[in-house]
């Protein structure tokens, strides 16, 4: 009734109108402001910690502007209709924890701490090979529908990969999680960042070929669709393996993630809420099983009921066969510390943190230095490239692609939702880092061929449909001439 | 399938959703309470990172802040420095980057480092014009003469304490206590120089207890100087009318309800003594039953009067002065004259003499006159108030003629000083299983300039463990000290 114009039906999807903006240029005006912003917070970290223009502005500018450059270059060419928010959004957060982790380096505390070294360089070599995948992933995916091929090597990909940790010698216990695998000479990996991206592709392909038997065949009951029996199979083999990650690898957040990615997969590909139900009860007893048994586990629980009395068995340097930490607490002071408006870049003491501050706890050192404020706004970072990767699984038009759209945006979002929850006090801290700003080269170079995967189904959701083939017709009615 | 997707994305909105609500929880509601918790490191940090403001007396500093030396990582910028740190202890206490902060290092902690709420106006615009933030002073009302003489009286004599008041105003000019410590000794953060001086001012590595605040924090048994306060009693009550009034005291005197015979010091004519009499040669037996004939009631209620069974706030609290609550009719006796479980501080002494020498008005005593911000304007001043009225101004002047008859002419002659009306009481305070311990030497003190105004009163306490037991006596030992505490208050205000 509102506005029953003559105007044209607006299309309120990006699907396939003649003529949609390639909005590279938007793209590219948001990079100028992502690069802008971290080389403005670099300038004011060195004029608040030593009240001059830090020296390596200009390299590490340069620097920042050409991995963006070259990421928008590689979209421009070979992904020209993607979504313009992307890649914006991720540089910005890559720029921003770059800058926090260099703040970081120059804290006398933590360069007297036994293993330091300086983390900002070889951050900046893990975005360039992070951008570098992404502009490969780009190049050589030249249809996400490919990888549907491949959907049974990926399964078995990302069980290996997350076994990897298991491998006596291989696997490295790093502060209770095992999560990590080291590589002599190389350093450590956390394949469990990869195993994500491989993950979601196995589920997108299974699902997709199943998801009619699935969503069908089931009895009503409660207002509920049950499904059959052996319908059951492949959430509960999903769930196992979660469980054994959770019980062997220690980590509650690896397990948390996979099992709500694969869930919420699931819901998608059936429309069954029922999905939904069963995945929320079995996590659920999941966790209170395995923390029944598990000392880490429970640890953490205890720290994240209690952190106070945690932070004093830490400090008064209680054994009982349980590292006792102190950065559940320390980074609820840094956090609160923080306040509304943040201390300022270079101005905080989250290196109180010590050891973990530019990694797994890098967000309670932005909490300290950009507040309440600085917090909020990252957040709303994240949900927006949560958003847009959900916003392309609606404009894609394959069923495959949706789902391997929502799968990797919704695991990322529930991997920022238990890791900051975690470091907030929300939910028991967890083994993983925030995707982009935290230090760690698998987390950047996985979460940046994430990037490059969505860009691609964005791009070909976005992609203007063919013009028609010309008429076989037509050419029949020509007159060859002898 | 979109209509789950857009299920999805409304459920990752509200993950992002829960995250906001938790951080503007931790970092808006709770934000205050993690800030200031003791635990974060972040306020030890704050309170070393610009110099700290002073204490003054007498409009000069008896602090300072240097630059800590920086060997090894420490995040404490600047540390705290003292004059005659000893001496004032008692009262800055002390601003450790180890150990923490006391007294009132810790109490106007805030004013100090310029983090105080008062201070968030000026700091906002030192902030906007770049300037660095400094800390406020604060402004003490003791006078360093006094203090310098209590110190010094003190030791020579030992262990003991110092509480001076003006009884005007209850500004406390003195306070002192021996042995004591230098807080700059463990101000800063290196285990092997401060944490060293620290353990060794330990009690369990120094039996002295020399960070022990003995005039604010240990009780002594008041002994005979307590008997000023059942005089006061007396009076108020009206049991006796003048000073001269004969109180049918018998001698020997058994305390009611036993068959033990209560002993004077010496043989002094206390039988049927006036109480000028009685008070001038300390008579037990006279004041022991007073306190039996006014009942535990009478004899409570005036002792919280004067400020017994209250901790006191100067604002650096006090321990509370004890007057039993429950006794029975021999212990009334006894605790009249300052012993069973009577004990009281050096402040709280001086409280009795000050009221005394106000006519009976006793003012609220305190130590802080003002607090100053970085530019020395004044946050905030403080008034003198009164607390209690034990006295009536009519009773309050018997009282003064007996006190002055005990300097003139009796056992606290010792503390006068010409020119100038001294009155004053004595006490031998007997402690220890069987009193077999060395007793506490006891005067409190006031005096009276020729133009009615009363600018100090005083009361000293000391253990001399080295003197001989018999030449123990207030009058010996402790007068001499308030003396020349009173003598310093004095010449300091010609």
């Amino acid at each position: 009734m509102s506005s029953s114009t003559n105007t044209p039906t607006h299309h309120t999807s990006t699907i396939g109108s003649i003529g949609t903006p390639s909005r590279r240029n938007t793209e590219l005006a948001l990079l100028v402001f992502a690069v802008l912003i971290p080389v403005f917070a670099y300038a004011n970290v060195g004029l608040a910690i030593d009240g001059t223009v830090p020296a390596g502005l200009l390299s590490y500018g340069l620097g920042l502007g050409l991995i963006a450059g070259v990421g928008h270059l590689g979209v421009r060419k070979f992904a020209p209709y993607a979504d313009p928010l992307l890649l914006p959004l991720a540089t910005l957060l890559n720029g921003l924890g770059l800058v926090m982790i260099w703040r970081l380096d120059q804290s006398k505390l933590l360069q007297s701490l036994p293993n330091f070294a300086q983390a900002a360089p070889r951050q900046l070599m893990y975005t360039a090979l992070g951008i570098g995948l992404f502009v490969a992933v780009l190049i050589f995916l030249k249809d996400h529908r490919v990888l549907q091929r491949y959907t049974y090597i990926s399964m078995f990909a990302a069980l290996v990969l997350l076994l990897l940790p298991l491998v006596p010698g291989l696997g490295a216990n790093i502060y209770g999680a095992k999560i990590w695998i080291s590589i002599p000479g190389l350093g450590t990996l956390q394949p469990g960042e990869f195993a994500k991206i491989i993950l979601a592709v196995f589920f997108a392909g299974y699902l997709m070929v199943k998801r009619d038997a699935l969503a069908l065949a089931s009895r009503r009951f409660m207002g509920l669709y049950l499904p059959r029996g052996r319908d059951l199979g492949p959430i509960l083999v999903v769930w196992f393996v979660s469980i054994l990650i959770l019980v062997f690898e220690t980590d509650l957040g690896t397990s948390l993630l996979f099992f709500g990615m694969f869930v919420i997969m699931l819901y998608v590909a059936t429309e069954r809420t029922s999905w939904i139900v069963f995945g929320l009860l079995m996590s659920a007893a999941g966790a209170v099983g395995v923390a029944s048994f598990e000392p880490h586990i429970q640890t953490r629980v205890q720290a994240w009921l209690n952190p106070l009395h945690e932070y004093k068995l830490s400090q008064a340097g209680t054994h009982d066969g349980i590292l006792h930490s102190e950065q559940a607490m320390q980074a609820l002071w840094a956090f609160g510390s923080g306040g509304t408006l943040g201390t300022g870049w270079g101005q905080g003491h989250s290196e109180l943190i010590r050891f973990a501050a530019n990694s797994d706890f890098i967000l309670a050192s932005f909490g300290e230095e950009l507040g309440l404020a600085g917090i909020m706004a990252i957040l709303v970072i994240y949900g927006l490239i949560a958003e847009r990767g959900i916003r392309t699984a609606l404009a894609a038009r394959d069923p495959f692609g949706k789902l391997l759209a929502v799968g990797l945006s919704g695991g990322f979002a529930l991997q920022v939702f238990v890791v900051a929850g975690g470091v907030m006090g929300l939910i028991p801290l967890t083994g993983m880092t925030m995707p982009f700003v935290a230090y760690g080269g698998s987390s950047v170079i996985a979460n940046w061929a994430l990037m490059g995967i969505l860009i691609r189904i964005s791009d070909t959701a976005r992609r203007p449909a063919p013009a028609p083939a010309p008429s076989p017709d037509a050419e029949m009615t020509q007159v060859v001439r002898p | 399938m979109n209509k789950p997707l857009r299920r999805i994305a409304i459920f990752c909105g509200l993950l992002v959703l829960a995250l906001l609500l938790r951080d503007n929880y931790i970092q808006y509601v709770q934000a205050d309470s993690l800030r200031t918790d003791t635990l974060n490191r972040r306020v030890a940090i704050e309170r070393y990172a610009t110099p700290r403001g002073d204490i003054i007396v007498d409009g000069n500093p008896i602090t300072g802040a240097i630059k800590s030396t920086k060997n090894g990582i420490n995040d404490f910028e600047y540390k705290r420095t003292y004059k005659d740190g000893a001496m004032w202890a008692p009262v800055t206490g002390y601003a450790s980057q180890a150990f923490g902060a006391t007294q009132l290092e810790s109490i106007d902690d805030g004013i100090l480092t310029g983090n105080d709420d008062r201070l968030f106006f000026r700091n906002t615009l030192d902030m906007i014009t770049g300037k660095k933030k400094q800390g406020g002073n604060v402004v003490t009302t003791l006078n360093a003469a006094a203090q310098k003489a209590a110190y010094q009286g003190l030791l020579s004599r030992g262990k003991g304490a110092v509480a001076a008041i003006d009884p005007k105003t209850g500004a406390i000019l003195a306070l002192a206590s021996t042995p004591s410590y230098d807080p700059s000794t463990f101000a800063g953060n290196s285990t092997s120089v401060d944490g060293k001086a620290w353990t060794k001012l330990q009690k369990k590595n120094n039996p002295d207890d020399p960070t022990l605040n003995r005039a604010l924090r240990e009780t002594y048994p008041p002994g005979s100087t307590f008997k000023v306060v059942t005089a006061a009693a007396a009076l108020e009550n009206g049991l006796y009318k003048s000073a001269d009034e004969n109180t049918n005291s018998p001698l020997p005197y058994t305390l009611p309800d036993t068959k033990t015979e209560l002993k004077n010091e010496g043989s002094i004519p206390c039988k049927d003594a006036s109480m000028r009499i009685a008070l001038r040669y300390s008579c037990n037996t006279v004041f022991g039953k007073i306190g039996a004939d006014l009942g535990k009631d009478k004899m409570l209620s005036e002792a919280e009067k004067f400020g017994f069974n209250a901790e006191q706030f100067t604002p650096v609290r006090s321990n509370a002065s004890v007057f039993p609550k429950s006794m029975d009719r021999p212990q009334t006796a006894l605790s009249s004259i300052g012993q069973f479980e009577t004990a009281a501080t050096p402040l709280q002494m001086a409280m009795v003499a000050s009221a005394v020498a106000n006519d009976g008005t006793l003012m609220k005593p305190y130590m802080v006159d003002k607090l100053q911000a970085p530019s020395l304007d004044v946050i905030s001043q403080t008034e003198p108030q009164k607390m209690s009225q034990p006295l009536s101004q009519s009773n309050a002047q018997i009282l003064q003629s007996m006190m002055e008859t005990v300097v003139k002419e009796g056992t606290g002659t010792k503390a006068q000083i010409p020119g100038v009306t001294v009155g004053g009481k004595t006490g031998t305070a007997q402690h220890g299983v069987a009193n077999s311990e060395k007793p506490y030497a006891w005067f409190i003190s006031y005096a009276k300039l020729p133009d009615g105004s009363s600018p100090v009163a005083v009361a000293v306490v000391v253990e001399d463990g080295s003197a001989n037991r018999d030449d123990i006596t207030g009058g010996g030992l402790a007068a001499p000290i308030a003396r020349s505490v009173m003598k310093a208050v004095i010449d300091s205000k010609k």
